[in-house]
């Protein structure tokens, strides 16, 4: 699906008012985990890699599949490791309940 | 395109639905409560998304695709499973590896599409390579100075700044070239390669207590080339994903430079490090501190009501968050109320001290922000400040002439008694004396972090040993 320039921007636009507006609301206590939790999600970039990696080109083919391959080891890394580590990491964070024996 | 396939119609789909899960799952982030959940809608999205690409008609070889996602996913296991000091070097690390994906698809989008590139396509391709490039090797120097394979101190020469903007100014022209000459392919590999140069040039003069700050902006140039990439790529997801970083690490770069006192452009061109040479030499003259033994500090510590902890960057070099635990469960138990007073700064990365402590199993409700903390510390007995300096300076509120002048400080200073834990009378950071060390309420605790905390465990009877 083709999107103009101008959709785009507003694409842009919109979804930066709302990371501004939820963003903002997270507590600093998890700005650690807020920062990989990002990185993960940024990490959706693999899309593109793959499609880079997988379509016919008919020149820079050889190129397109080296560059689109590392791209996706990349990005996969950063799927893999951001979600495991900010999970790891909220886990840790706990209430003060009843003491423990 | 007017008529589209079946599949391409499931494949825009699961990108909604990827899309709304990603803005869920930051949402869900704004409370530990209900944080865990948003990891799961992430990555439920983030499943949704890479299956529906792998549908995708136009692919005719999945080999390659296979292949990268598991060596992707042998290299991913291990980095989600460091240690938690090593968080913000992982962090670094990741924000290379992100940029390094951005760059190398716009790289080969760049030679599949010449001569052939609109103006505004071949520009939003420049600012994907360029914001990339700096990013990959501005990350990987700074995760090389955060595991301290790099020298930690800032290294400055006469005329950086110069040098540097240079350099970006450089990138800046040859991109301007490509947009009107997008044929003249031979330029390409330039504005890949000056901001490669760039990106460690910009890294070499920041200092370690700079670190929140500088990972905080290279994660928003991160999220602003992947947004680049969606242009590029004509990808909404890849848009929104990439807007929501580049807000992410805005917001949090604004805290920083906030909390710090500084502006972004001098966080960047600052270089703070040893700038008062003089400031420094001043601090060295004999002035009488008052010092305590650890059968001291627990007895005062024993005797408090109330407590409040103030961890830096130090507690996490000595590796003590689990003696300080230690600490915080005996007096916990003898009636003490014991809160911890978080700087936003303090530490290497934003968040860096409430991961520690919570990994240490301390209650998030007890670890409270500047802000939160500030207005308790006149009806506080105790506050033991752990490994930090600057973020406590009171010159800070007072000195018009301290280079810190107007950062905002954790008010120690205003507690009934004042405790530093502290290797020796060092100036911190910012090469700044400290003048809390010599109030008459101050007690200096001289030694490692672990073992002082260790030692005055021991003399209200706790630990573990």
């Amino acid at each position: 699906m083709k999107l103009d320039l101008l959709t785009s921007l507003y694409v842009f636009m919109l979804a930066a008012f709302i990371g501004f507006e939820v963003i903002r609301r997270v507590s600093p206590l998890l700005h650690t985990p807020l920062m990989s939790l990002t990185n993960a999600l940024d990490a959706i970039a693999v899309v593109g890699a793959i499609i880079l990696a997988g379509e016919y080109h008919a020149h820079g083919a050889l190129l397109a599949k080296i560059l689109g391959t590392i791209a996706i080891v990349a990005a996969t890394s950063n799927i893999v490791g951001g979600f495991l580590i900010t999970d790891r990491m909220l886990r840790m964070f706990k209430a003060s309940g009843p003491k423990k024996p | 395109m007017t008529n589209l396939p079946a599949t391409e119609t499931i494949i825009e789909i699961t990108y909604l639905i990827a899309t709304a899960l990603f803005i869920l799952s930051l949402k869900w982030l704004s409370s530990p409560k209900t944080a865990r959940r948003g990891v799961f809608a992430g990555e439920i999205g983030m499943f949704l998304a890479i299956v529906g690409t792998l549908l995708h008609h136009g692919i005719v070889e999945y080999k390659w695709i296979l292949i990268a996602l598991v060596l992707g996913t042998i290299i991913g296991v291990p980095l989600g499973e460091v240690a938690m000091t090593a968080v913000p070097q992982r962090t670094a690390l990741s924000h290379a590896f992100g940029a390094l994906c951005v760059t190398l698809v716009g790289t080969a989008e760049f030679y599949l599409r010449t001569p052939e590139v609109p103006p505004f396509m071949m520009g939003v391709l420049s600012l994907e390579v360029i914001l990339g490039s700096l990013t990959f090797t501005g990350s990987l120097m700074a995760a090389g100075k955060l595991q301290e394979v790099l020298p930690q101190r800032p290294i400055t020469y006469k005329g950086q700044n110069v040098v540097n903007l240079g350099l970006l100014g450089v990138a800046i022209v040859v991109a301007g070239i490509l947009v009107a000459h997008p044929e003249k392919t031979q330029l390409f590999p330039l504005i890949v390669g000056i901001p490669l140069v760039f990106g460690v040039m910009m890294i070499v003069p920041i200092g370690g207590a700079d670190m929140p700050t500088v990972i905080s902006l290279l994660n928003s140039y991160a999220g602003l080339s992947a947004a680049a990439m969606g242009f590029v790529l004509q990808s909404k997801l890849l848009i929104i994903a990439g807007a929501l970083d580049g807000a992410s690490g805005f917001i949090l770069s604004v805290n920083m430079s906030k909390a710090m006192n500084r502006s972004f452009s001098n966080v960047l061109f600052g270089a703070f490090g040893q700038e008062q040479p003089s400031a420094v030499a001043g601090g060295q003259q004999a002035r009488p501190v008052r010092s305590a033994t650890p059968e001291e500090a627990a007895g005062i510590l024993a005797a408090a009501n109330k407590v409040v902890i103030v961890p830096g960057y130090g507690m996490a070099v000595a590796q003590a968050q689990h003696k300080v635990r230690e600490l915080y469960d005996a007096l916990t138990k003898r009636g003490v109320d014991v809160k911890f007073g978080i700087h936003p700064v303090a530490g290497r990365m934003p968040g860096h001290m409430n991961v520690l402590l919570a990994e240490a199993d301390i209650p998030y409700d007890k670890l409270l922000d500047m802000d939160e903390i500030n207005g308790d510390f006149p009806q506080t007995d105790v506050a033991l400040v752990i490994g930090a300096n600057d973020v406590t300076n009171p010159a800070a509120r007072t000195d018009h002439s301290s280079p810190i002048f107007g950062m905002p400080i954790l008010d120690v200073d205003k507690a009934r008694t004042v405790m530093v834990i502290k290797r020796s009378m060092a100036a911190g950071f910012a090469g700044i004396d400290n003048p809390l060390y010599y109030l008459d309420k101050t007690l200096m605790l001289f030694g490692d972090a672990k073992s002082f905390v260790g030692s005055i465990v021991r003399e209200l009877g706790g630990g573990h040993e």
